[in-house]
């Protein structure tokens, strides 16, 4: 049995050849049953998100199988397939579990370390679960591959750092007021960056939300989308003190907030920290703000910078997960193996079993005035003769997986000593890790 | 003896390795060292109290090594509390550093040389000022990886360390609540010396006595710094500063000087 995968991503297709392939979830049930319908298919998955379409299977036939399923997807979305089979990707055996553990892991991923793919590939599991076109190879599969991808996000900085503006800012607010819930954010003035910093600092569970601007309405209507407040401009040194973060864009000429207002905003506040982003250019608050000790001031600048180091610091903790990745692959590796070749060991074992029972029989049989003791050793002494016969082979068989010569040697096997072909149902009973 | 230096050694590697490389494996790891460690440090003290009959805080060697063990317990407790893993790598080797002094210093029967018999009170007193201690030490721990904290924030520097390091806001309640509770066991530890000092010679305070000049500074720091947090709400800069300060103040009180009067025989 051997793991495929067949599909393309955002480095081998347009994003117009990818919407015209992609299976949609709504009719998700079709597309899964007629795949598993395919000859030599056993168990298949799609995932299909908007940056790949892959269709995972377990097949025997390795060649076969790719092709067939490359026709598949070609024909279920009427597509030519001289046109798309030049942007279709495939892997089979270790090269396919790196593939999915690399995808999960977000490592083939357009922003590498980004969260949603691990999600995306969960869900089309769990379509594949309950229309039950996965069976005991992909399940292990995706399972492991979500392990793996939890332990590069757990062992690596990959997706620790936040690569967009926004996000830099939440992660900072986090360093500086330690937990975000309950807390309050003053917007001033107006913007679409702000407005976004806004929205995400709220969605890490800042609770509160003052508006401020020139223009009272503009800022009843803002508050009104957050559901927060709204007051006047000239109130805001005396309302100062009741932000821990503020965001501010507006468009004056000159510096809104200046150092002793800040100051004494603090020290309403007891000195608990706030944190000032500055996205106004020119900007809004004066850089001595930096200086007052428990205010951290941020612009837009400084934000960028950090989303550019957090960049090149993936790269390196990218490193590192492919690291995690290639041990992983050892791993499952090795358990597919040796699934393959359990059917192939029993066999082995109960022919032999068989002959040695066979012939024990007919001696003893033969043997009227056998003690019990003599016949306790021969038992023994069969049962000895075929485990050291056994041993030296079936463990070679065992570890034929790493250089790859496992079919062979179960091809010669079940040939050499006539074993039964190991029917699926067979195979789907054996799962030891 | 040996076994606790092989485990906080160990715990120490641990910490130290947590901050090149951060792995829940390894914080749990160093965690489970440093309780195993500090489990069997406690029990050596009691080992040693049923022994000798008193507290090991008669020389400055079995001081340092009860201290180490008490700050090691509250560094623990901290740890639990505010789930801040770092704040291990820089207290376990100082307890180990400790641990190690301690163990290189002769071993004299500080008994008969400071003639603490019969007095609860000195214990009392001891007891209390070396909890107060270890307060002060998490804090002083805290109050520098703040320091470091503010430094990277403000100057945009935001390189491994400062994303090993918890939140600013965080290191800065450890600080505070070290402080809420060293501070009023420190006075209470005064009180206590204050009042031995009384029974023994009907004097309430021995100006001449270098300790007790040391201590009261120390505690004139603290006071300060308790008073500015309570009150104004200070934090910050200033306040981890004063830490840092009274700290230090407290290191030479404790090493430094020892009570020079006249009654000790």
């Amino acid at each position: 049995m051997h793991i495929i995968v067949v599909g393309l991503s955002h480095m081998t297709a347009t994003v117009e050849l990818r919407e015209q392939v992609a299976f949609s979830p709504n009719s998700i049930a079709k597309p899964l049953c007629e795949l598993v319908a395919i000859d030599g298919v056993i168990e298949g998955v799609i995932v299909s998100t908007c940056n790949r379409v892959e269709i995972y299977a377990s097949t025997r036939d390795i060649a076969g199988g790719i092709a067939r399923v490359k026709r598949f997807m070609a024909d279920y979305h009427r597509v030519d397939y001289e046109r798309l089979e030049g942007h279709l990707y495939s892997y089979h055996s270790e090269a396919a579990i790196r593939h999915l553990f690399r995808v999960a892991s977000s490592l083939d991923s357009m922003v590498v370390g980004e969260p949603q793919i691990l999600g995306q590939i969960k869900a089309a599991y769990g379509y594949a679960s309950e229309f039950k076109t996965s069976g005991i190879i992909l399940n292990r599969f995706l399972h492991k591959a979500f392990s793996v991808a939890k332990r590069v996000r757990t062992e690596t900085r990959i997706a620790s750092s936040a690569v967009s503006v926004a996000f830099a800012a939440v992660e900072l607010a986090k360093k500086i007021l330690g937990e975000l819930d309950g807390k309050t954010v003053m917007l001033i003035g107006a913007g679409e960056m702000c407005e976004l910093a806004a929205r995400h600092f709220i969605g890490s569970g800042a609770a509160n939300i003052i508006v401020v601007n020139r223009t009272f309405e503009r800022a009843e209507r803002l508050a009104d989308d957050f559901n927060g407040q709204a007051i006047p401009f000239d109130q805001l040194p005396e309302q100062l003190h009741r932000a821990d973060i503020v965001l501010s864009s507006t468009g004056a000429e000159h510096a809104v907030i200046h150092a002793p207002v800040v100051e004494s905003a603090l020290r309403r506040r007891k000195f608990k920290p706030m944190f000032f982003i500055d996205i106004a250019v020119p900007r809004d608050i004066e850089s001595a703000v930096n200086d007052v000790d428990s205010a951290y001031l941020f612009t837009v600048d400084d934000l960028q910078e950090i989303v550019e180091n957090n960049i090149a610091r993936r790269s390196v903790e990218a490193e590192k997960a492919e690291e995690i990745v290639e041990e992983e692959v050892i791993r499952f590796y090795s358990w597919l193996t040796s699934l393959e070749v359990t059917p192939t060991i029993i066999a082995m074992r109960n022919r032999f079993n068989q002959v040695r029972e066979a012939e024990l029989n007919r001696t003893l049989a033969a043997w009227k005035d056998i003690s019990a003791d003599d016949e306790r050793r021969l038992q023994a002494l069969t049962q000895g003769i075929i485990n050291k016969l056994l041993h030296a082979p079936l463990t070679k068989l065992k570890q034929s997986g790493q250089g790859g010569r496992t079919d062979l040697y179960v091809d010669a096997l079940c040939n050499l000593f006539e074993l039964q072909e190991p029917a699926d149902e067979e195979l789907a009973g054996e799962d030891q890790p | 003896m040996y076994l606790i230096a092989i485990l906080y050694g160990a715990a120490t590697f641990a910490y130290l390795y947590y901050l090149a490389r951060t792995t829940p494996a390894m914080a749990a790891w160093a965690h489970r060292l440093i309780t195993i460690g500090f489990v069997v440090h406690l029990l050596s003290v009691i080992q040693l109290f049923t022994t000798t009959g008193h507290l090991p805080i008669t020389t400055l060697q079995e001081s340092l090594f009860f201290l180490s063990m008490i700050i090691v317990g509250v560094f623990i407790l901290f740890e639990r509390i505010f789930k801040v893993v770092v704040l291990g790598s820089f207290i376990v080797p100082l307890a180990m550093l400790m641990l190690a002094v301690s163990s290189m210093m002769h071993s004299v029967n500080g008994m008969q040389a400071a003639g603490y018999a019969g007095s609860r009170i000195y214990w009392v007193h001891i007891l209390l000022a070396f909890l107060s201690y270890a307060m002060f030490t998490v804090s002083c721990g805290a109050s520098g990886m703040y320091l470091l904290q503010q430094h990277f924030l403000k100057k945009k520097r935001f390189g491994a360390m400062f994303h090993k390091l918890p939140a600013i806001e965080t290191l800065d309640r450890i600080s505070f609540y070290c402080l809420a509770i060293g501070f009023p066991l420190l006075t209470m530890a005064i009180l206590a010396g204050i009042i031995r000092l009384e029974l023994m010679t009907g004097r309430l305070w021995i100006w001449s006595d270098p300790k007790q000049l040391w201590s009261l500074l120390t505690w004139a720091i603290y006071a300060v710094i308790f008073y500015g947090r309570i009150t104004i709400g200070w934090r910050g800069r200033q306040a981890a500063l004063l830490s840092l300060a009274g700290f230090l103040v407290l290191v030479f009180s404790l090493l430094g000087s020892s009570h020079q009067i006249s009654w000790h025989p």
